[in-house]
């Protein structure tokens, strides 16, 4: 079974954010809730480097170590979901989470949690694919349909990579290799315990 | 169902930690605007949905298990082209796809193309026809709109005269919308006519014309994936056209390419470059002279490619003698042997590109500044190829089709120009009377008694409509002065001086917007009646054709029906022609179809008549079958060369993506279209082309000694692959033909054609008024180009300044070059109104302006935004990543002033008090002693929030102040174009 892994080539990333839009538009997230969102280091000085980040579908994924309701969990591609009825939005998994992904939905004054929303790597949640209550609740399903997270397939540089780890892998040690520089590939010694050998 | 592998240890991460403590002491732009908040008024409560669900349930949400039909269209955003594809459902738009086979997007987006959905959901759109009454917007219907604005109209034309009423275009339209709108002005009676290419290129439109004949980008975006040396002077492609990246970056990669950015700013486009020089707003041509000076020195020019097809070197070697690196470093403060690395690489590591855009053509020398790019890359001999070329990278999504079709006030479609030739041909084209024009527009009397047509008198830019409403009578040059203003598709804070254009707002008579958003003509002026909203559906709400950057034409299908009880601009079109007493001439030749509210022309049908009269620019072979067949067969397009294999389907064998035009002859005589314009190594009907020899056989120079030297203007032992003329030749007539003998290729019916056009002397017929297309069929089966084989010239001697001179911005920051270096002198009529320049900078110099406003103000793109921000500042999903208008400020400058990052700020403009209140960026992106305004913004003028003053519920999501509205004076010679690069400004914390 292949898995599933997000690579984000940062000499390629030009931080137009066309990976936070395309997830806004193909889950229709609301304001506030960024399943995604790119950051840059050195703005504005020599050494500029922007890169793309969402939910890394981890390995032994820290929010699932935390959750206190067992909500999350990892399906057999290795995407980590989780359902939206057993989370009580308490927030552990943000406080575990190294990318900053888990996001909550204001429901009420004073600081109130609502349930926890992530990148769902476009799978859906534990609901039937393709689903009615399963879109209401986390969006599209890409993955079931055959396709990969809308992000990574509309980033305008092709550098947010989706899809087998082995392939994003090859694809960015052959690109390494052919233009001679790369920063590595970010975060996967966290994410998934392993880096790209260049 | 929920498994759970195994039990693992949280580990609190590196990656975050790392990538904040890296950016601790900075907060980086989007940091930034994050802390500023969520605060931005009328935005929907954040985040406020209902139990567990992601979000309320939507009718713009696929229902499963419905069928679902995909559509095509493109990114209505910039040039690029990048193909969108819609999946529909009942009648809705519910989902976007990768367009994976289009050539030139290769499934991918930006911010704003992967966003493209939200525009037709468009909550925030304007929904009906509205007008103000007594300072109130009121709902009307459209038929009350058709009637009151007509009358008003004729009202106008009865009491002033037709040049009273002024038509601004939109590089939004279909190519099919553009040219039945300049079609529009031409049966109204005025050539007062303009769009936005008079603010991001028009500059390069005359500066490039006036060197080798057509005025756009020679090549594409994807083929700079070939280039070795890769220029950007003036553009930030990373944040303006980040799908062009895609190519570019993979250019630079597989051939380790140089890419080198010449940029007041360090922009996100400069992080990916190999060579980042930083030089002061406004001084490109020291720049470029500058590194010429060390080619010249080092013989690295293209000695032989200057003999051949260049005429003017010599003069521009004389120029270039002034600019030693210590004058350059001067001038410009770029290190001598920085300037003379960037130079090698360019001349010396080739094939090489110089890419440009609007930080280039912005000024009041922007004319003078594209010519001096273009006299480099012919000095390198590094234009007609593969990885070469002028790639000026345009706007708008149209803009390129929008200025081919003579939305513009010194041209008829396809730069015809105005004089009596030009209106005859398309007086035949359109089968109405030349003499019918002629009496449609006013007359003027001279002193001397003569009496002229204005009809060949070319009409105001966009950047001076509002002065052609407030100056006195006598300096405008048209019977009456401006009273009313009618708007397709363009935004109101996109010119400098606004306080000046908001007092031209009140003072008309009639404002008309049409608009899928009421933009900031609707909020900004104290107007009480007299003003009408027209909601104008998008481009993904009607079908037609686009012209991307590189040329190539594009078919749109309409995605859903317009929503809402907005309508698409043909249909708008024809009301108003109807109602003005000209639809029945207009639209004679154009089939009409149903449409939502009734008959309406049929893009397809309009797009014909384009064919039958685009020969001189090559609009004639690009058929809407052709060009749909394109759209279908996407996928048999090579990304690097553009073109379809010869086995590929018949109707599409051996062409380029989209016809680039020039693609000559008729549509079924299946030229390829032009991927390199002038490319020698290509046979002509292979898309293989010679510099265009426009400007005449010979040119009569003069010489020191007052006399004049004939000089031969066609090339010299250059032609294209396989031409039957070995040498330079010029533009094909008739005549021409006889000559040579090729007549007898012509077919019975072409020559019927020829001579009933020609009259008394079808011997002067030209390739370009030949409406058989045979002239065009004859020079091509020979080999030839039909605009003639002749020379570049670096010398325009029918401009300002024929070989480009340097001088300084009218506010500069370096009085003291003033004196050397001086703005041209004050013109009392240039389009029409005065050009006074000249006496705005002597002013400020003498006043001491640069004490008082020492730092440097500049404006451009924010990735999100586009042009006057309206449309997408109204869609949540980009409103969200750039809540705030802010000033980039360098930390010098703030700590000098006591500015934090994120705190407020006035920025205070040179003219009339000007001043907006904006927050502080505080970033080493730019220099000290530089600021930097994205132009996106609107809303807001001098401090005050003006949200209450659009039509209820068609609010921006975000606003803010116009960088506009401090921005200041100044005027190219040529073409108009409006100094957005360079003015000054003080900055104090609010």
């Amino acid at each position: 079974m292949a898995r599933m892994k997000f690579l984000c080539d940062a000499d390629r990333c030009i931080e137009c954010n066309a990976c936070v839009t395309a997830c806004k538009n193909e889950h229709e997230v609301p304001w506030g809730i960024n399943r995604r969102r790119v950051v840059t280091i050195n703005d504005g000085k020599p050494g500029e480097r922007s890169v793309s980040m969402a939910c890394m579908h981890c390995t032994d994924a820290p929010c699932a170590s935390v959750c206190p309701v067992n909500c999350f969990y990892t399906t057999a591609d290795a995407v980590v979901l989780h359902s939206k009825d057993l989370c009580i939005g308490c927030g552990y998994c943000f406080y575990a989470c190294p990318f900053g992904a888990p996001q909550y939905p204001k429901t009420a004054n004073f600081g109130s949690r609502g349930k926890m929303d992530k990148c769902t790597y476009c799978a859906g949640g534990p609901e039937v694919d393709g689903s009615q209550a399963e879109l209401d609740k986390y969006g599209r399903n890409r993955l079931a349909e055959g396709k990969l997270p809308l992000c990574a397939e509309m980033c305008s540089t092709k550098a947010l990579l989706a899809g087998d780890g082995d392939i994003i892998a090859q694809i960015y040690s052959q690109r390494v290799a052919k233009r001679g520089y790369g920063s590595g590939a970010w975060g996967w010694k966290v994410a998934y315990k392993e880096t790209i050998s260049l | 169902m929920l498994i759970k592998r195994k039990e693992g240890q949280a580990s609190r991460g590196s990656l975050v930690a790392g990538l904040a403590a890296s950016g601790a002491e900075r907060l980086d732009r989007r940091a930034f605007l994050r802390r500023s908040g969520l605060t931005a008024g009328g935005v929907a409560a954040i985040g406020s949905i209902g139990f567990g669900a992601v979000r309320e349930a939507q009718a713009n949400m696929p229902k499963p298990g419905k069928p679902v039909e995909v559509k095509t269209n493109m990114c209505t955003h910039c040039s690029v082209g990048c193909t969108v594809k819609a999946e529909v459902q009942e009648g809705v738009w519910v989902g976007q796809e990768p367009a994976w086979d289009s050539p030139i997007n290769r499934g991918t987006h930006c911010a704003k193309g992967a966003a493209s959905r939200e525009l037709v959901k468009g909550e925030r759109r304007l929904k009906y026809p509205m007008k103000l009454v007594n300072g109130e917007w009121q709902r009307i219907s459209w038929d009350i709109a058709f009637d009151e604005i007509s009358k008003k109209m004729l009202e106008i034309r009865e009491k002033s005269g037709p040049e009273s009423l002024w038509f601004l275009g939109s590089a939004k339209f279909t190519n099919e919308a553009a040219y039945l709108f300049r079609k529009f002005a031409a049966y109204w009676g005025t050539n007062n006519v303009d769009h936005q290419a008079r603010i991001c290129h028009s500059t390069t439109v005359a500066g490039v014309a006036n060197t080798w004949g057509y005025g756009a980008q020679t090549n594409s975006y994807n083929d700079i994936r070939n280039a070795k040396t890769i220029i950007f002077m003036g553009s930030n492609a990373a944040e303006a056209h980040p799908v062009s990246m895609q190519h570019i970056l993979t250019g630079k990669e597989t051939n380790r390419a140089n890419v080198i950015v010449l940029d007041p700013r360090m922009t996100r486009t400069a992080a990916h470059a190999t060579e980042y020089v930083r030089f002061r707003s406004g001084t490109d041509i020291p720049i470029i002279w500058g590194m010429l000076y060390h080619i010249f020195k080092n013989g690295w020019e293209d000695k032989n490619f200057i003999a051949q097809r260049v005429y003017g070197m010599d003069l521009v070697r004389k120029e270039v003698e002034k600019w030693t690196p210590d004058e350059v470093e001067r001038v410009t403060g770029v290190p001598g042997a920085q300037l003379e690395k960037v130079a090698k690489q360019f001349a010396t590591e080739k094939p090489a590109t110089f890419i440009w855009c609007m930080g280039a053509t912005q000024h009041t020398i922007g004319t003078a500044n594209v010519r001096a790019f273009c006299t480099l890359l012919l000095a390198t001999g590094n234009v007609g190829g593969s990885g070469m070329g002028a790639n000026i990278f345009r706007g708008h999504t149209n803009v390129q089709g929008a200025t081919d079709l003579g939305l513009d006030v010194t041209t008829l479609p396809l730069y015809y120009g105005l004089d009596e030739a030009a209106w005859r041909h398309w007086a035949r084209v359109w089968e109405t009377d030349y003499q019918w024009f002629f009496d449609r527009f006013d007359k003027t009397t001279a002193p001397d008694g003569k009496v002229t047509s204005m009809i060949n008198t070319p009409g105001i830019p966009s950047t001076r409509w509002f002065d052609a409403v407030m100056l006195p009578k006598e300096q405008v040059q048209q019977r009456d002065k401006l009273k009313g203003v009618f708007v397709m598709g363009h935004g109101g804070n996109t010119i400098p001086r606004m306080p000046d254009m908001v007092k031209g707002l009140e003072a008309l008579d009639l404002l008309v917007v049409c608009d899928p958003h009421p933009t900031t003509y609707s909020h900004i002026s104290g107007r009480k009646n007299g003003t009408y909203l027209l909601p104008i559906c998008t481009n993904f709400e009607a079908s037609g054709s686009r012209t991307a950057s590189n040329r190539s034409i594009q078919w749109g299908e309409q995605v859903v029906d317009p929503i809402f009880e907005s309508a698409n601009d043909y249909w708008v079109m024809l009301k108003f022609a109807e109602k003005l007493g000209f639809a029945r001439q207009m639209f004679k030749n154009i089939k009409m179809v149903k449409g939502k509210y009734g008959d309406e022309p049929e893009a397809e049908s309009i797009l014909r008549e384009i064919n039958r009269g685009g020969w001189s620019t090559g609009y004639c072979g690009q058929s809407p079958e052709r060009i749909k067949a394109h759209m279908k067969h996407q996928d048999k397009f090579d990304i690097v060369t553009l073109r379809a294999p010869k086995d590929a389907p018949a109707e599409i064998a051996g062409d380029y993506y989209g016809l680039p035009w020039p693609c000559w002859g008729t549509p079924e005589y299946r030229h390829p279209g032009t991927h390199q314009l002038y490319n020698t190594n290509l046979h002509v009907k292979e898309g293989g082309g010679t510099f265009r020899a426009r400007f005449g056989v010979e040119y009569e120079e003069p010489q020191a000694d007052g006399s004049k030297k004939k000089i031969n203007l066609l090339s010299e032992g250059s032609y294209s692959k396989d031409s039957e003329i070995k040498d330079g030749y010029p533009q094909f007539t008739y005549g021409m033909l006889k000559k040579l003998g090729w007549d007898k290729d012509l077919t019975e019916n072409e020559k019927t054609v020829i001579e009933g056009i020609g009259g008394n002397a079808p011997d002067n017929v030209s390739w370009a008024i030949d409406l058989s297309g045979g002239i065009q069929r004859v020079a091509l089966e020979h080999g030839c180009i039909p605009f003639g084989n002749g020379k570049a010239r670096v010398n325009a001697w029918n401009l300002p300044d024929p070989v480009p001179v340097h001088r300084e911005p009218i506010y500069t920051p370096r009085p003291e070059l003033v004196a050397k270096y001086p703005t041209r002198p004050d013109v009392a009529a240039q389009f029409r109104v005065p050009n006074i320049g000249f006496t705005v900078q002597k002013n400020a110099v003498d006043k001491g302006i640069a004490k008082e406003f020492p730092i440097i103000l500049s404006s451009g793109r924010l990735v999100e935004y586009e042009g006057g921000g309206e449309e997408t500042r109204s869609n949540p999903w980009l409103a969200e990543l750039q809540q705030d208008m802010f000033v980039e400020i360098n930390p010098a400058d703030a700590a000098d002033r006591g500015i934090k990052d994120g705190g407020w700020v006035w920025v205070f403009g040179p003219e009339g008090g000007s001043k907006a209140r904006v927050k502080a960026l505080v970033t080493e992106r730019v220099g000290k002693g530089v600021a930097w305004m994205p132009f996106h913004f609107g809303g807001w003028f001098q401090g005050v929030d003006q949200r209450g003053n659009y039509p209820k519920g068609t609010d921006p999501v975000v606003l803010g102040e116009s960088v506009n509205t401090v921005t200041t004076y100044g005027y190219d010679p040529v073409t108009g174009m409006h100094e957005g690069k360079v003015t000054l400004c003080q900055i104090r914390a609010a």
